[in-house]
C-alpha cells in the first residue's frame, strides 16, 4: 500500500478513484435521504470514515453496473456529468437533483508518466465531500412522499449508446434552490458537486 | 432522389383517397382469398355483419383495439377496405412541419444561431450539439410498500406515550425552576453552562458570565467582555470550584477567581474560538475551531504545554475521564478521539482510539462514573445516535437511535442511568437506563432545542440551557432518603480533596 502512495496518479487510477467515489456517494445519498429503508444498509470503512452501503442485491448490482460503466467512460474522458435525480413516486415530480460535474484533463491521455498527487490528499478531499453530503440533511427539505431515484450521465454526443442505456432529458427542477458543495481533484479528473432542491412553496 | 419518393408517399398517405401501392392486402381481399372455394357464414364483403359490429361500437374511438368487441386486432379496424394506420401514433403536426419547412428560407443570421444556441444551453443545461444524456434502464425496485421515509417519521414525531411500566421512582415531569437566560447564543457548538462543586451555576449570555447561587438564589455578574464583538464560547469550573475557565471567540482562555471576581490569567495560544474546555487537576484542555486541542498548565507562565491535532473541524466535545487517564474529544468532522494523558514515544500525542461511526458532529461526550473506560457519545442532526464505547478495546458496546440531535449526555452518580439532551422536534431530555438502554423518562418543556446540560454537585438536579432563552432545572435523580444516608456514610469515609494553589 505504501508503494501506491508514492507512485502518483495515472489516468486509469484516477478513473477508478472517481468511479469509486460515485459509488459511495450515491449510497450515502440513498441512505441519508431515506430513499431506501436504513435497515438495508451496512457500515463499511472507507476514506477513514464509516460509510453506509446497501445490502440489497438488486440495487447493489445496478449500482455496480453504473460504476463499471463510469470507470470506462472516465478513462476515455467522454463523460461530463453524473446526476442523481430524486423524484416522488406518486406525482413523478423531481424534488432533488444531485449534480456531479466532471472536468477531465484530456492531455492526461498523451502523458506517459503519472501525475504527482498523493493518494492521501485525494482521500482527504473525498472525505470532505462525503461528509458534506451527510451534513446536507440539516438544510435539505423533508422528502414527504415515497421517492425513487434515477441516474443520468451526460456523455459526449457521438458516444455509442451501450446496451441497457437509453437517452433521456435533463429532468430539471422547476423552482429550485441550489447549493454548491466542495470539489475534489485527482489532477486528471476534477469533480464539482451541487445539490438542487425544490424551493418550499410555504414561505 | 429518394426524398421525393418519400415525400410522395407522405402526400399520398395524408390525402387518404388513393389506394396505397405497397399496403398489405385489405381484410376483405384476404378473406376472399381464404374462402375461395366455398362461401363462409362470416361476411367477406365490406357490407356484411362483421363490419356492422364495428359500426355498432362506439366511434370515434381513439384506441380501436379496446372497443371490447370480440373481433381480433387487425389492421383494418376502422373501415374494412383500406389500409389506415393507427392515427393516434401518427404525428401529423410533425410530419406537416417537416414537409413545409423545406420551403422556409434556410438562411439564419449567425447572431440568431448564437442566440438559439445560448437558449438551448440554458434550457438543457448543456450544449445539445456536444453532449447527450443517458439513463440506465432496468432500475431496481423501489423501497417496499409500506416503507415510510424514516426522516419524515422522526422529524414529525409526536409525543410518544410513556412506558406503561411503572418507574421505580417518581420523576417530576415539570422542572423545579425556570431561569431566564436572555441573549444566550443559539450555537450548537458552544458550551455555555457549568455547575461548580460549590453550587454555583455559571451561565454565559453572549459576552457576559453570570453566576447563580443555587442555595441562596443570588445572581452575580462575574465578567463582561470589553470588546463588543467578542462573545464567550465555553465555560468550565475547576474541580474545587474556586476558579472558572472562560473560552472566548477571540481565541483566548481566561481564568477567573470567583471570590475576588478578578481575572487571574489570559492565556492565548489558539487562533480561533475556543468552543470547549475540560479540567484535569491543574491541566486545562481547550478545543478550538481549528480542530486543535491545547493543554495548559495553569500553574506556570509558559502555560501551553501540548497540542493535540486530531480533528480537521471544530472541536465541540471535550471531557477528561474521572481518573484523569484519558481525554475524549468529539468534533464537527464526526470523529471521536480518545487521547492518553501522556505523550507517546515520539513526543507527539496520538489518539489511542478513533471512532468514525457517527454520521454527525459529536458534541455529547461523557465518561461513565461507575465503570472504568466506558464512554458515551452522541451525534448531531445527521446522526442522532447515542453510542457507548469501551475505550480500551475500542468496541461499541451499544447503540441507540435517539431520533433527534443529541447535544449533551450526563451520567448519573445516584442511579445507573444517563440523561441526554435533544433538539428538534421535541426538545426533550431523555433518561436512559444503563446497560439495558431503555427509556426511563422523557422530560419535556423546552420550546426550542436544548444546547447544554450540566449536573448539580449533589447529583440530583440537571440544568438544561436551550435556545428558547431559558434554563430549566429538573430534579430527576432525587435520592431516596434512606439510600441517601447510606451514600453519605460511604462518602465521608473517602479522603478529602487536596487543594492546590494557583499562582
Amino acid at each position: 500500500q505504501l508503494g501506491r502512495e508514492h507512485q502518483g496518479i495515472t489516468l486509469r487510477g484516477s478513473a477508478e478513484l472517481v468511479a469509486e467515489f460515485f459509488s459511495y456517494g450515491i449510497n450515502s445519498i440513498l441512505y441519508q435521504r431515506g430513499i431506501y429503508p436504513p435497515e438495508t444498509f451496512t457500515r463499511v470503512q472507507k476514506y477513514g470514515l464509516t460509510l453506509l452501503v446497501t445490502t440489497d442485491p438488486e440495487l447493489a448490482n445496478y449500482l455496480n453496473n453504473v460504476t463499471e460503466q463510469m470507470k470506462e467512460w472516465l478513462y476515455k474522458c467522454i463523460v461530463q456529468r453524473l446526476v442523481v435525480v430524486i423524484s416522488s413516486i406518486d406525482s413523478s415530480e423531481v424534488l432533488e437533483r444531485w449534480q456531479f460535474d466532471i472536468e477531465c484533463d484530456k492531455t492526461a491521455k498523451d502523458d506517459n508518466g503519472p501525475r504527482e498527487k498523493s493518494q492521501k490528499a485525494i482521500q482527504d478531499e473525498i472525505r470532505s465531500v462525503i461528509r458534506q453530503i451527510t451534513a446536507t440533511v440539516t438544510f435539505l427539505p423533508l422528502l414527504e412522499s415515497a421517492c425513487a431515484f434515477d441516474l443520468l450521465i451526460y456523455t459526449d454526443k457521438d458516444l455509442a449508446v451501450p446496451e441497457k442505456w437509453e437517452e433521456s432529458g435533463p429532468q430539471f427542477i422547476a423552482n429550485s434552490e441550489e447549493v454548491r458543495l466542495r470539489s475534489f481533484t485527482t489532477t486528471i479528473h476534477k469533480v464539482n458537486t451541487t445539490v438542487a432542491y425544490k424551493k418550499d412553496s410555504v414561505p | 432522389m429518394a426524398q421525393f419518393l418519400f415525400e410522395a408517399d407522405l402526400h399520398g398517405l395524408l390525402k387518404l383517397d388513393t389506394p396505397i401501392p405497397n399496403a398489405p392486402p385489405a381484410r376483405w381481399q384476404r378473406k376472399a382469398k381464404e374462402s375461395g372455394p366455398g362461401p363462409s357464414p362470416v361476411g367477406v364483403s365490406p357490407m356484411k355483419p362483421a363490419n356492422r359490429s364495428h359500426s355498432s361500437s362506439k366511434t370515434p374511438s381513439k384506441t380501436p383495439g379496446k372497443s371490447g368487441s370480440k373481433v381480433q386486432n387487425t389492421p383494418t379496424k376502422a373501415g374494412g377496405d383500406r389500409y389506415i394506420p393507427n392515427r393516434s401514433t401518427m404525428q401529423m403536426e410533425m410530419a406537416n412541419f417537416l414537409l413545409t419547412k423545406e420551403n422556409d428560407p434556410a438562411e439564419e443570421s449567425p447572431t440568431k444561431k448564437e442566440q438559439q444556441k445560448a437558449w438551448a444551453v440554458n434550457l438543457n443545461g448543456f450544449d445539445v450539439e456536444e453532449a447527450k444524456i443517458l439513463r440506465l434502464s432496468g432500475k431496481p425496485q423501489n423501497a417496499p410498500e409500506g416503507y415510510q421515509n424514516n426522516l419524515k417519521v422522526l422529524y414529525s414525531q409526536k409525543m410518544t406515550p410513556g412506558s406503561s411500566r411503572k418507574n421505580s421512582r417518581y420523576i417530576p415531569s415539570m422542572p423545579d425552576r425556570i431561569l431566564d437566560a436572555p441573549e444566550i447564543r443559539n450555537d450548537y457548538y458552544l458550551n455555555l453552562i457549568d455547575w461548580s462543586s460549590q453550587n454555583f451555576l455559571a451561565v454565559a449570555l453572549d459576552n457576559s458570565v453570570y453566576l447563580w447561587n443555587h442555595g441562596s438564589g443570588e445572581i452575580i455578574q462575574l465578567l463582561q467582555m470589553e470588546h463588543p464583538d467578542v462573545y464567550i464560547s465555553s465555560l468550565s469550573w475547576i474541580k474545587e470550584g474556586n476558579y472558572l475557565a472562560v473560552g472566548t471567540s477571540s481565541a483566548e482562555v481566561q481564568l477567573w477567581d470567583i471570590q475576588q471576581q478578578k481575572r487571574l490569567r489570559n492565556m492565548t495560544s489558539h487562533c480561533a474560538r475556543v468552543g470547549t474546555l475540560s479540567w484535569n487537576s491543574y491541566i486545562l484542555s481547550s478545543g478550538a475551531r481549528t480542530g486543535h486541542i491545547h493543554h495548559h498548565d495553569v500553574r506556570v507562565a509558559e502555560h501551553h504545554v501540548a497540542t493535540l491535532a486530531g480533528h480537521t473541524q471544530e472541536v465541540c466535545g471535550l471531557k477528561w475521564s474521572l481518573d484523569g487517564r484519558y481525554l475524549a474529544s468529539g468534533g464537527n468532522d464526526n470523529l471521536v478521539n480518545v487521547w492518553p494523558c501522556t505523550q507517546g514515544g515520539g513526543g507527539d500525542f496520538a489518539p489511542v482510539q478513533t471512532f468514525t461511526q457517527h454520521q454527525g458532529a459529536v458534541k455529547a461526550v461523557a465518561w461513565c462514573p461507575w465503570q472504568m473506560n466506558v464512554l458515551a457519545t452522541g451525534g448531531g442532526t445527521s446522526d442522532r445516535h447515542i453510542r457507548i464505547w469501551n475505550v480500551c478495546s475500542g468496541a461499541c458496546l451499544s447503540t441507540v437511535d435517539a431520533h433527534s440531535q443529541v447535544c449533551s449526555i450526563l451520567w448519573s452518580t445516584n442511579y445507573k442511568e444517563f440523561v441526554s439532551g435533544h433538539g428538534f422536534a421535541q426538545n426533550q431530555l431523555v433518561l436512559w437506563k444503563y446497560p439495558t438502554m431503555t427509556k426511563v423518562a422523557e422530560l419535556q418543556g423546552h420550546t426550542a432545542r436544548i444546547l447544554n446540560l450540566t449536573m448539580s454537585p449533589d447529583g440530583t438536579t440537571v440544568a438544561s440551557a436551550a435556545a428558547d432563552e431559558t434554563l430549566r432545572l429538573w430534579r430527576c435523580f432525587e435520592m431516596d432518603p434512606i439510600k441517601k444516608k447510606e451514600k453519605e456514610k460511604a462518602n465521608s469515609a473517602k479522603s478529602s480533596i487536596i487543594h492546590q494553589s494557583i499562582r
